[in-house]
């Protein structure tokens, strides 16, 4: 074994995560290389000076309000989707009883309700093919039941 | 696994905010303090953790039974953090691109020297030497130093090997003994 290899006993030498038998073992090599034992005391050097850096503890209120904060954001996220939701029930409502409205009336020229109904019909055939391709490619995802 | 978190799991995935507000009380701390090493200051990291316990709330039917609630949910924190660099990175290249600084280096993170105690002069100059590491290798040293966790529980939360976390710590120790060796007039050779 090269010295490379040591590379990870010695961050496990560092922080006490090695078993007897791996301790043995970089231990022995330690023994031998100057170079394994100098960058073990560089290490721990850096690991004495990183150890006296903590992250800075908040105040008290912080951990108290802390679940009340997470529990209203978890509570609008609901109301967002039930908004949502009822707004696009209301606009379709809305947009279909306007057109209804539109194409009824006689007093609106032909060209504007030809030009209304190839709108819908542009509308819907977007809303069509960007369906599909989602669909088609969620189909071939071979990825879609891995975890992240 | 703790049997509180496990049946605090099993009463949220049926429907219980009660038995979330458990495991948000069991591991609030955790991730908060793991948002602010990742992020580098409290506002953000108050907000990214207690998001991804939101987006933790809406999924929490997809954690397997018998797995631990803890490396899911920090999957979660740790994509919201990695999205909220790279955004805040973009944002500065652009402010850098509106004010023709060019020369001025682009360091994406605005790590906040409040967020950490201790020695004031190393305090400051270890906590900026860790906001230049890779957020791959910022987060073994957060997880390792700040949070004290053993390798086994890193590679957990990772889902890794225990081998990918000591050759991680291995470069990121690496890289900061560069960012705070003699060569760059840092504090690793005033310490005996």
């Amino acid at each position: 074994m090269t010295c490379h290899d040591y590379r990870d006993l010695m961050m496990g030498y560092l922080d006490n995560e090695l078993t007897p038998e791996q301790r043995n073992r970089f231990e022995a090599h330690l023994s031998g290389c100057d170079m394994c034992r100098q960058e073990l005391r560089q290490f721990r050097k850096l690991k004495a000076i990183t150890d006296e850096v903590t992250l800075a503890e908040p105040e008290d209120r912080l951990w108290q309000d802390y679940w009340c904060g997470v529990y209203n954001r978890i509570e609008r996220g609901v109301g967002w989707i039930v908004f949502s939701v009822a707004a696009i029930l209301l606009a379709v409502y809305g947009g279909f009883k306007l057109v209804e409205t539109i194409i009824e009336d006689p007093t609106v020229g032909m060209l504007l309700k030809a030009g209304l109904l190839a709108l819908i019909a542009g509308l819907a055939i977007l809303f069509i093919s960007a369906l599909r391709e989602r669909l088609y490619f969620w189909g071939k995802d071979r990825y879609r039941n891995v975890r992240r | 696994m703790c049997q509180d978190e496990l049946n605090a799991l099993q009463r949220c995935q049926r429907g219980s905010r009660e038995a979330f507000g458990l495991l948000v009380n069991m591991y609030k701390k955790d991730a908060y303090f793991i948002a602010l090493g990742l992020v580098g200051n409290r506002e953000d990291a108050l907000d990214l953790s207690q998001e991804a316990f939101v987006r933790a709330y809406r999924h929490i039917r997809d954690v397997q039974p018998g797995r631990r609630f803890f490396p899911w949910f920090y999957q979660i924190l740790r994509n919201l953090c990695v999205s909220h660099l790279r955004k805040r990175k973009h944002r500065l290249a652009a402010s850098l691109d509106d004010t023709n600084c060019p020369e001025v280096e682009a360091q994406g993170d605005s790590f906040s020297p409040d967020a950490v105690v201790g020695q004031a002069e190393t305090r400051k100059i270890v906590w900026e030497a860790i906001s230049r590491l890779e957020p791959k290798h910022r987060e073994v040293i957060v997880l390792r130093h700040f949070r004290n966790m053993s390798y086994e529980e890193i590679a957990e939360a990772l889902g890794c090997n225990k081998g990918t976390i000591t050759s991680r710590l291995y470069y990121a120790r690496s890289r900061l003994k560069e960012l705070l060796g003699p060569a760059k007039g840092g504090v690793l050779h005033d310490v005996p």
